[in-house]
């Protein structure tokens, strides 16, 4: 089958024409290094400035507060890692959420096996952090609270601006990983109370390889990487300018955009829930009904495994995602499934679909056809379908 | 991620299914782990005359389940538990070393169901 249905944009995204288009020159004939002393590497300064201040007026910032990084990833890292160190004389305490990415949860557990004590603030059954979990979790040795905007498994929006006006007052730094969110939540770091923030281009239709921290100003960090002076001195590495070129249009985009992505992506994903909900038994949502990303399904399925799914999903040209042990890497399903209290043996058995900018109805509908068969197929062949399953606690 | 031949096997698993009145049935793995599987065997003149299974699992333990009976069938017993894990994954061409745990399911399931007929057939 040729027709490949995309409904994985919460891993990546293809990056815009129009985004593309902006970054070409900057590869070829305007290569050079925006450090140097001439032209052509000081246009390649002049447009990353540019870009800087594109994407701070987007997220209410100053320019000079925006520090351009490799992705999320290496934000995420650098934002817990850096606080840590510069503010150990006042504490080794940072409390974050259970359901983080992973960039955020293993530099914690990096921390804590180095003498910093961590407390993970647990999440009710949608996936939504209580922010006065927070408050009650703070201490006078707290250096940094870090949580995420919305969650890249089941798409929970957190009450980060509640969370913001908490650690203001106490006087804590307050780091958001809002890779989910760029691109489809409004983010203005003054209303959201936040001291750092990460985002990821490729997310957003912008090209992979880039991404930002913002910093707000006086913020002591210590650098991640060591060896040059760019981004003033606090992110060492030759100016990627292609990808800031991209990721500034690609959010810039994105932003004109939002509110009707949002309308579309929404209306889309749940014609998917209704048509799958209706044409199989024994499935159900997983995470928050209303306070989620507006292109975020996640489903989990009785008496079938999640990586199974996906092959066979595959074969029809459909790529969606898993959190079951098999997709995770590890023996252990989605620490996110398993925080949101769902049981390991269904939590093997999820699958999420995120849908973006160039789904269509038909699409969806696609899906809607071709699902059930596969989770007849493969319930036929389960072991546990007919000990635990509907067709028997009906009779 | 998956050789052809294993992704050949998951797409059209052979002996699927339970066999009734089975002379031996093996169970192994949880679902907690993602992964479990059964099988029913049916031996005559100490030969495995037949042999079906059902698994719950990703692509490597589908593949695996369904090799290790396309081996089996038609074996005497004590060849039929010599069949190793490392042995179904090598006639599988191999599989990513992330998932050789996945492999354990199936010859194991193999040896728990001739143990259960031999259990059931003390002389």
């Amino acid at each position: 089958m040729d027709r490949v249905v995309y409904m994985d944009h919460a891993s990546t995204t293809p990056t815009d024409p129009e985004v593309v288009a902006v970054m070409l020159p900057w590869m070829s004939e305007q290569f050079g290094n925006p450090s140097t002393m001439y032209s052509l590497g000081l246009r390649g300064a002049k447009v990353v400035q540019n870009a800087r201040e594109s994407i701070a007026h987007t997220i209410n910032a100053d320019p000079e507060e925006i520090y351009f990084t490799s992705g999320g990833t290496e934000a995420d890292n650098w934002a817990i890692l850096g606080v840590a160190d510069a503010h150990s004389k006042k504490g080794r305490h940072l409390i974050t959420s259970t359901i983080e990415h992973h960039a955020v949860l293993e530099s914690m557990e990096y921390l804590e096996k180095r003498g910093c004590e961590i407390t993970r603030v647990p999440v009710d059954g949608g996936g939504l952090i209580d922010p006065e979990e927070v408050r009650r979790a703070l201490r006078p040795d707290t250096v940094l609270v870090s949580i995420m905007y919305a969650n890249n498994e089941i798409g929970t929006i957190e009450p980060i601006a509640d969370i913001g006006r908490i650690t203001r007052e106490a006087g804590v730094l307050f780091h958001v990983d809002a890779v989910q969110a760029a691109g489809k939540l409004p983010l203005d770091v003054e209303e959201l109370g936040v001291d750092m923030l990460s985002m990821s281009a490729h997310k957003f239709y912008g090209p992979k390889g880039v991404g930002l921290m913002y910093l707000r100003k006086r913020t002591r960090v210590t650098p991640l990487l060591h060896g040059g002076g760019q981004e003033r001195g606090r992110r060492a590495g030759t100016t990627n300018v292609p990808g800031i070129v991209g990721m500034a249009k690609a959010l810039e985009l994105a932003d004109n955009r939002m509110a009707e992505d949002a309308v579309r992506e929404a209306a889309l994903r749940d014609r998917l829930w209704e048509g799958l909900s209706a044409g199989i038994e024994a499935i159900h949502l997983n995470g928050d009904p209303v306070r989620r990303l507006p292109g975020n399904l996640n489903v989990r399925l009785d008496g079938i495994e999640g990586e199974s799914m996906v092959l066979m999903l595959d074969m029809e040209g459909i790529c969606v995602s898993s959190g079951s042990a098999c997709t995770t890497g590890s023996l252990e399903p989605s620490h996110v499934l398993l925080a949101i209290g769902i049981p390991a043996e269904h939590a093997h058995g999820s699958l999420r679909a995120t849908l973006g900018r160039s789904t269509t109805t038909e699409d969806v509908d696609h899906f809607i056809k071709v699902f059930p068969p596969i989770v007849d197929r493969l319930r036929q062949m389960s072991p546990i379908w007919c000990e635990n399953c509907v067709c028997k606690q009906r009779n | 991620m998956y050789s052809e031949l294993v992704m050949e096997h998951f797409r059209n698993p052979r002996n699927i299914g339970v066999i009734e009145n089975a002379d031996g049935v093996g169970e192994v793995g949880n679902p907690q782990c993602g992964d479990m599987m059964r099988i029913t065997i049916k031996v005559k003149d100490d030969i495995l005359e037949d042999i079906k299974f059902q698994t719950l699992g990703c692509g490597a333990a589908v593949a695996t389940s369904s090799m290790v009976t396309e081996m089996a069938k038609g074996k005497k017993l004590d060849e039929a538990m010599d069949i190793t894990n490392q042995a179904v994954a090598e006639a599988l061409g191999g599989l990513p070393p992330a998932k050789m745990h996945c492999s354990n399911l199936a010859a194991d399931g193999l040896q728990a169901a001739i143990k259960d007929y031999r259990a059931r057939h003390k002389a």
